[in-house]
């Protein structure tokens, strides 16, 4: 399979997610309805929430994080080299605009972009990244940020996180509305209700725990095509492979104001190394980093 | 019934060649931008030149050459087609290093800060050109490839789209890495 047609499945995919995710808001919309006795509300509700949250995550997503992560924004003379790597890839990536460019202080070994198209969007990199990683490494991490731009992963993922949250959002409130209203009005509806509220009971407790690994599965796919359009940007893979060594060795993988909600954006994982396991496999957000390797070696 | 077929045809063949024109067009378009990017970058690499040869000027008396090299160069940059850009600029990239070759012999030059700063700007300015050139021949492939695919060509003949010129170096250029996966 050619690189491109990678990228359109993979785009192809999304939608589809995202469809599914908005399927699945509007049946638990339902279910607080039937629990209500009115299946509009619980639509109209859902549907409500579900927008307000949407359009605050999607419009102030990205700069809630860069504040998360106490990003700085890099200036110049300081950082000149860094700046110039950022815009020189993002021309030949083919961007509108050039992102914007954060730093983080931090000793951890680090990146990730973030925004909701080419036109706003950011890299980050932490201070220790830029101290240990020599030219064609830096240039191989920030082509691989570049490419989440470029193939508007960092939308999709930003989705994704919208996504995710409002499921849990809602789910939450299906539980709630079961353990504490609906009981009276409950006994008027028929059997088809009853089943209803069943099924609602059991994908309400599914729901956060689906929705985290229908995340997950995105987020590692996108690394592997991030990595391999990166190489593509820098026409040397060996950068990246390097530069993903080196983060694999360092012992102080931590990001200090990382936390779950950012966990999938960084370049690597941003936690501790855990025990491996088929749960941690399910778990984790990115994709063994040998096997990165191991890929960008082949090229 | 036979008439009904002929319009449904008709609209199909109507509606491909659209699709196809626009296509076209997208990509031409693409071709047009990424030759900007590169213009972009000559020209500031062209308005970089003279504050360069200002300053070493004082601290090179023995080295003329060099820098009569890169002002005619630059000279004969602002103009021209694609082939003649593509020339001029490999001629000023040449002599650029020659010049920030020779300044290695110049301890004091190299302890200019102004030097370090034009230094630290022209090289980032000569790997943005690399990176636009390689962006701007990628778009060229696909442009030149998509006008000569059956049944494009004959659109492509129909409607005056053009094969584009690539941006050619001389010597070593990173080689195109074919991702498979």
């Amino acid at each position: 399979m050619s690189f491109y047609e990678e990228i359109a499945s993979n785009k192809r995919r999304s939608y589809f997610l995202i469809f599914f995710f908005f399927v699945f808001v509007i049946f638990l919309g339902l279910m607080i309805g039937v629990l209500y006795g009115d299946k509009y509300f619980g639509l109209g509700l859902a549907l409500f929430i579900g927008t307000i949250y949407f359009l605050f995550s999607y419009f102030g997503g990205a700069n809630a994080i860069l504040t998360m992560t106490r990003a700085k924004e890099a200036k110049k003379p300081q950082y000149t080299q860094l700046i110039n790597t950022v815009e020189g890839l993002a021309i030949a990536a083919g961007l509108p605009k050039t992102p914007k460019v954060y730093v983080i202080e931090d000793s951890a070994l680090n990146a990730f972009a973030t925004g909701r198209d080419p036109e706003k969007s950011s890299v980050t990199v932490t201070t220790g990244l830029l101290e240990k990683m020599n030219r064609l490494e830096l240039e191989g991490v920030i082509a691989h940020e570049i490419s989440h731009i470029r193939n508007y992963d960092i939308r999709v993922m930003m989705l994704a996180s919208v996504m995710v949250g409002l499921t849990v959002l809602l789910s939450d409130f299906l539980l709630r509305s079961f353990l504490w209203g609906g009981g009276g009005r409950k006994k008027e509806e028929g059997q088809v209700g009853t089943i209803m509220i069943i099924v609602g009971l059991v994908l309400a407790v599914l729901a956060p725990l689906v929705g985290k690994l229908i995340q997950l599965a995105v987020s590692r796919k996108r690394e592997f095509l991030a990595d391999a359009s990166g190489a593509m940007l820098t026409r040397y893979p060996l950068g990246l492979a390097n530069a993903l060594k080196k983060i694999k060795n360092d012992p102080d993988p931590l990001v200090d104001h990382a936390n779950k909600a950012t966990a999938h954006l960084f370049i690597s994982t941003p936690f501790r190394k855990v025990k491996k396991s088929l749960m941690t496999n399910l778990f984790s957000t990115h994709p063994e980093i040998d096997e990165r390797i191991k890929r960008l070696e082949k090229m | 019934m036979i008439a009904t077929w002929l319009i449904i045809v008709i609209i199909a063949v109507v509606l491909l060649v659209i699709y196809i024109y626009n296509s076209l067009i997208r990509l031409r378009l693409r071709v047009k931008n990424a030759w900007a990017q590169i213009d972009v970058q000559l020209k500031r690499r062209f308005d970089l030149i003279p504050n360069l040869v200002k300053t070493v000027k004082g601290y090179m008396k023995h080295e003329k050459g060099v820098l009569e090299e890169v002002t005619k160069a630059r000279t004969s940059l602002m103009q021209g087609s694609v082939k003649d850009k593509a020339k001029a600029s490999n001629q000023i990239t040449d002599a650029l290093k020659s010049i920030f070759a020779v300044a290695e012999n110049y301890p004091n030059l190299k302890a200019n800060e102004n030097f370090k700063q034009l230094q630290e700007e022209l090289s980032g300015t000569e790997s943005k050109i690399a990176y636009a050139r390689q962006f701007y021949n990628d778009s060229v492939m696909q442009y030149n490839e998509g006008i000569l695919v059956f049944p494009k060509n004959f659109l492509a003949k129909m409607f005056g789209f053009h094969k584009e010129e690539f941006f050619k170096t001389e010597g070593k250029e990173r080689a195109r890495v074919d991702v498979e996966f």
